[in-house]
């Protein structure tokens, strides 16, 4: 099980957060014209990453913050973890 | 009886406490601090079970957690468990247990036929043998092989045993009291650090309690009782004994089982049989020792062929003799020691040493005692079935590949020492990069992944002092980097006996004309031919040759039978064994009750169960409950003989003529506020929200960014800034999650703060005809008129003195409200709606009712909204605003979702007017069609509509919109039903909604 560093509330086990998926992915603008390539891209294409992935997690049980954790998922390490409105960088 | 392999004297025993117990049906005795495994062996009995595939004899080979053989079924009050190591289970008064994988006994075993049917049952017979015809596997060869496979019985009864689970944080948890644990655990609690000290064994100390050593003048076991008792007084650590750790995790997360009760003839009250540990530790010093290692010789599977490690632990531990006329096979000095025990018990051993000329200071010893060595010499083969009665013997070549001629030796037992095998489990779990250490033959720990460090002969390190010395500065090390604290004390003065270097042989040759089995595998039948034979068929990565095999695959996973398959396979391949590297090793290390995996997280309290503050009424009325997610809602309730579908025609009934009730209280809450809430809500649901005015309440629809529905509900503007969203039950919590991801993530610019409360807000949806009626009565001071309340209208209320939220909206399309007041008044606001309805006929309703009434009415739920479908399939797209943009709409212009024969909601009668529809039921054009017959859609909800008084059914179609008038076929291959149907709206009831607005 996995030892998450909340940047709210600290380290706390795995089995409190729930997994978000890729960190990187920017939603685009609302309203603005996208092609079906780009729109795909976002909604569909992920990079399946072996080593260092910024990835969304919630800290569901505790402060429901979204944060952004670095970790390798080949040894998941966990390297690094931000506030929701910290950038990646 | 009397215990003819039991010493006088000796041993670690209560012999003041005698036990009784039962094994096969025979009354047997033993004493306090006896396993099943000794007791057994002390009143000579050797025949323990039989083997898996060709259900040879077996007994016992080791005496502890490696053990292959000895797995016996267990009965303790009024229990059973399978699958019991005898050599761990601890004697208790009382005490049952009966040989498993045997029929009908195993003296005389049916299943033993197989034994001359070998060779069709080669290596990957599974595979090969049962093929054909195909028919036969299901009906003939499957249940046949599970019924003479298998090593015990799983009981079918309730566990009615208690397991609980603890999470637990230390500075260092060791996992093993042997003098590698021993000494590190007590440098660092001298520290100060907090310390788990966990022992799989009721005894601490283990190799120090069957070892000749001193340390600081006192016997190993000495010293050993006095650093435990030293510890056990310490606040800063635990020690634990009977409790294993057999998973380590990520995050230095390990997970250890304890064995609370399973010593005692039963469970002492309020205790529970077992605990499973959840330990973070931020430093893990694995001190799990070393397990001995087989050589492998012909029928060195019969009983009375066992590890002389064993033999001596039985000696020194339990004061057992495990023979008579013992015949010690080795290749290094161990073998040694367990020869001097035997001879110290006025025993005569045999050493076969392999090696030619070996001198050591034990082997001194040993001439010393005029004990009878032979050097070059080996065990061909093991003669007697059900028990060791002689050996084949030969000399030796120095290249280790000629036999010299065949001598017999009579002998009721042959301990074997191959030498000693690292217990690396831990370490390789940790994600550890192994290496191989050649000059033990066996691999050792190498690159540490994890804050892990193995200690002594876990580590390869197999002296005393090398191992305390290492230990001890270990201990120190890691906890004065956590406590900054360091206590020196003086290192003890140890006394051990010197071993000289051990041959590196492990198998012996087969001879001429001979042809017999040689296992590798004990507890699967494995045998060097087996490997061979995989090899020979193109099996190359060792992963792969153990699933063909079933190397390894074993209860035990290979403990003693690992290495030497190794070692094969290496030999065939002409590869050294690095080369040809290890199988992964995974949790758990010894097999572990699921009872302790499951926990408390059983029945009932496998989850949470959320009841509303109506619950207790709904009881005292009759309701039969359902689970929705973790709630219980009533399904119907009850009256006389009435059964579900009599009720909810009832019910519903009463709804759409006078007025009806049903708790609404699950229905997720979201408190929404901020000057953004609007905006928020705009981005969300799919149509506009920017103008809808404080007091107004309006259907919306939010998609996920595919462009499939996610949730639908009312949101109600209570003032300015402040808004109340409703979700369906099961989604409350992913759209809380939804919001929050948007708010933090994506647009954190918004201004709005969401909230569940679902729990806040306890209610009563009041549906039918009679509704405004009942309304006026409970509101007598509010203006809910059609005027003053108008549809999808929101007021707050007096409730005789309660505060209410009276929304006016509808999922059962009549005349409706929702009345939502704080959880704590939801009893009195239900009981007060009853007793003022009464004159109006009221009855409550539950969920088969309240689907009914949306069924008929072709209002979508969960099982439109299954995932799967888009606001065009559930005729939502006139909620989609084409001025702005929203969350998935960008989707939707995806080709798939815009095409003109889309699939879409439908309403399916029977022509019979008769026939129930079965949901999950297919549409098809022609019921005669070849199969596979093309599906044109699948039924999603089923009713009986009260309007019409006929089964009425919702199912997403393809091409529905250009479908109504159309004559299909549902059918039902699963209930054996085809059923003529006509497709008609899905709004069978009110199809203009005038209801609603009345």
């Amino acid at each position: 099980m996995l030892h998450i560093k909340c940047p709210h509330c600290g380290l706390r086990s795995q089995n409190e957060f729930s997994y978000g998926g890729d960190a990187t992915v920017k939603r685009p603008e609302l309203g603005k014209e996208i092609s079906d390539q780009d729109w795909d891209n976002f909604v569909y294409n992920r990079k399946s990453l072996r080593g260092k992935h910024w990835e969304l997690w919630q800290h569901l049980s505790g402060c429901r913050q979204w944060i952004k954790v670095q970790r390798d998922t080949a040894t998941h390490e966990i390297f690094k973890t931000l506030k929701a409105n910290e950038e990646i960088s | 009886m009397t215990q003819s392999f039991r010493l006088e004297s000796g041993g670690l025993i209560d012999r003041d406490k005698k036990i009784s117990f039962k094994f096969n049906g025979k009354n047997y005795f033993g004493y306090e601090g006896d396993t099943l495994a000794s007791a057994l062996i002390a009143n000579g009995v050797h025949l323990i079970g039989r083997s898996f595939k060709y259900h040879r004899p077996r007994g016992f080979f080791g005496a502890g957690v490696d053990e292959p053989y000895a797995i016996v079924q267990l009965y303790r009050n009024g229990e059973t468990e399978p699958n019991i190591k005898a050599t761990e289970q601890e004697l208790f008064e009382g005490l049952e247990a009966k040989s498993v994988n045997c029929w009908p006994s195993v003296n005389f075993d049916v299943g033993a036929i197989n034994n001359f049917l070998k060779i069709f049952l080669p290596a990957g017979f599974y595979y090969k043998t049962f093929m054909w015809p195909k028919s036969f596997w299901y009906k003939i060869y499957e249940p046949f092989i599970r019924r003479a496979a298998g090593l015990g019985t799983a009981s079918i009864k309730h566990d009615k045993e208690r397991y609980e689970h603890k999470y637990e944080y230390c500075d260092l948890l060791i996992t093993g009291s042997g003098p590698s644990g021993l000494a590190s655990a007590y440098s660092a609690a001298k520290n100060g650090a907090k310390v788990i000290l966990a022992e799989d064994k009721s005894r601490f100390g283990g190799t120090l309690l069957t070892s000749e050593v001193n340390i600081g003048n006192q016997s190993g076991k000495e010293w050993a009782d006095s650093i435990i008792s030293e510890l056990k007084e310490m606040p800063n650590v635990t020690v634990k004994n009977r409790s294993q750790v057999f998973g380590y995790y990520d995050h230095n997360m390990l997970v250890m089982s304890e064995r609370i009760s399973d010593h005692l003839p039963k469970t002492k009250k309020f205790h529970p049989k077992q605990r499973l540990w959840y330990i973070r530790a931020k430093e893990v010093l694995i001190s799990s020792g070393s397990i001995e290692r087989p050589i492998v010789f012909g029928n060195n599977d019969t009983p009375g062929v066992m590890l002389s490690s064993a033999a001596k632990e039985y000696l020194k531990v339990y004061g057992v003799l495990v023979g008579k006329k013992p015949l010690v096979f080795t290749n290094n000095d161990s073998g040694y020691e367990t020869a001097i025990e035997f001879k110290k018990n006025g025993i005569d051993p045999i050493i076969l040493d392999t090696r030619k000329e070996p001198k050591s200071e034990i082997i001194e010893e040993a001439q010393n005692m005029n004990i009878n060595i032979k050097n070059s010499y080996v065990v061909v083969a093991a003669q007697g079935y059900k028990k060791v009665k002689s050996a084949d013997v030969a000399k030796i070549s120095d290249n280790k590949e000629e036999l010299g001629s065949i001598e017999n030796i009579e002998c009721d037992c042959i301990c074997v020492s191959g030498f000693w095998t690292p217990t690396i489990h831990l370490a390789s779990q940790s994600g550890n990069k192994t290496k191989f250490n050649e000059d033990i033959d066996a691999f050792v720990p190498g690159i540490s992944k994890q804050n892990e460090k193995t200690l002594g002969a876990a580590n390869g390190i197999y002296t005393l002092e090398e191992t305390l010395k290492d230990s001890f500065e270990k201990g120190n090390l890691l906890s004065k980097k956590i406590t900054n604290n360091e206590n020196k004390f003086s290192f003890p003065n140890v006394v051990e006996k010197k071993s000289t270097v051990h041959d590196k042989f492990w198998c012996v040759p087969l001879p001429k004309g001979k042809n017999y089995k040689r296992f590798l595998d004990f507890q699967n039948d494995v045998a060097v031919s087996d490997i061979e034979i995989a090899l020979k068929e193109g099996y190359r990565s060792i992963e792969h040759v153990k699933r063909y095999t079933t190397l390894g695959m074993a209860t035990d996973q290979g403990k003693t039978s690992n290495l030497n398959g190794l070692q094969l396979v290496s030999k065939i391949e002409n590869k050294v064994v690095p080369a040809v590297g290890h199988t992964t090793f995974r949790p758990p290390y010894s097999p572990v009750s699921i009872g302790a995996i499951v926990g408390r997280e059983v029945g009932k309290h496998s989850k949470p169960t959320r009841k509303s503050p109506m619950h207790s009424w709904h009881e005292k009325n009759n309701a039969v409950f359902v689970d929705a997610g973790v709630w219980l809602r009533p399904r119907y309730y009850k009256r006389g003989e009435e059964n579900l579908f009599e009720a909810s025609k009832r019910e519903a009934k009463n709804v759409r003529t006078n007025v009806g009730v049903c708790d609404v209280t699950t229905l997720g809450k979201i408190d929404i506020k901020g000057p953004d809430a609007a905006e928020l809500l705009n981005r969300v649901y799919t149509n506009a929200w920017l103008k809808l005015p404080v007091g107004k309440a309006r259907y919306g629809v939010m998609l996920r960014e595919d462009g499939i529905v996610m949730d639908d509900g009312t949101t109600t503007r209570i003032s300015e800034n402040h808004y109340h969203m409703t979700t369906t039950t099961a989604q409350a919590a992913n759209v809380l999650s939804h919001l929050e991801y948007y708010l933090q993530l994506v647009w954190p610019e918004l201004n709005v703060n969401v909230v569940s409360t679902t729990e806040q807000w306890a209610g009563a949806a009041i549906a039918g005809p009679k509704s405004r009626e009942l309304l006026k009565k409970l509101f007598p001071n509010s203006d809910v008129t059609n005027e003053g309340l108008p549809f999808m209208g929101y007021m707050e209320g007096d409730l005789f003195g309660v505060k209410a939220k009276i929304f006016r909206i509808s999922f059962s399309g009549e005349l409706a409200y929702e009345v939502n007041v704080e959880s704590d008044n939801g009893y009195f606001m239900w009981e007060k709606i009853i007793e003022a309805g009464e004159e109006f006929g009221i009855q409550p309703y539950g969920t088969e009712a309240l689907s009914t009434l949306r069924i008929e009415m072709g209002h979508v739920a969960g099982s439109e909204l299954d995932g799967r479908t888009i606001p065009y399939d559930n005729s939502l797209e006139g909620l989609l605003s084409k001025k702005k943009d929203f969350i998935g709409k960008r989707s939707l212009s995806r080709k798939a979702f815009a095409a003109k024969d889309r699939q879409k909601i439908v309403g399916v009668v029977p022509l019979d007017k008769k026939t129930s529809i079965p949901e999950g039921s297919h549409l098809v054009k022609d019921s005669n069609a070849p199969l596979p017959n093309p599906k044109l859609g699948y039924i999603s909800a089923s009713c009986w509509s009260v309007e019409h008084d006929n089964p009425f059914s919702l199912a997403i179609l393809k091409d529905g919109k250009n479908m109504i008038g159309e004559k299909l076929f549902v059918m039902s291959p699963l209930k054996n039903k085809i059923i003529p149907v006509e497709i008609v709206s899905s709004h069978y009831v009110d199809p203009k909604g005038e209801r609603v607005r009345s």
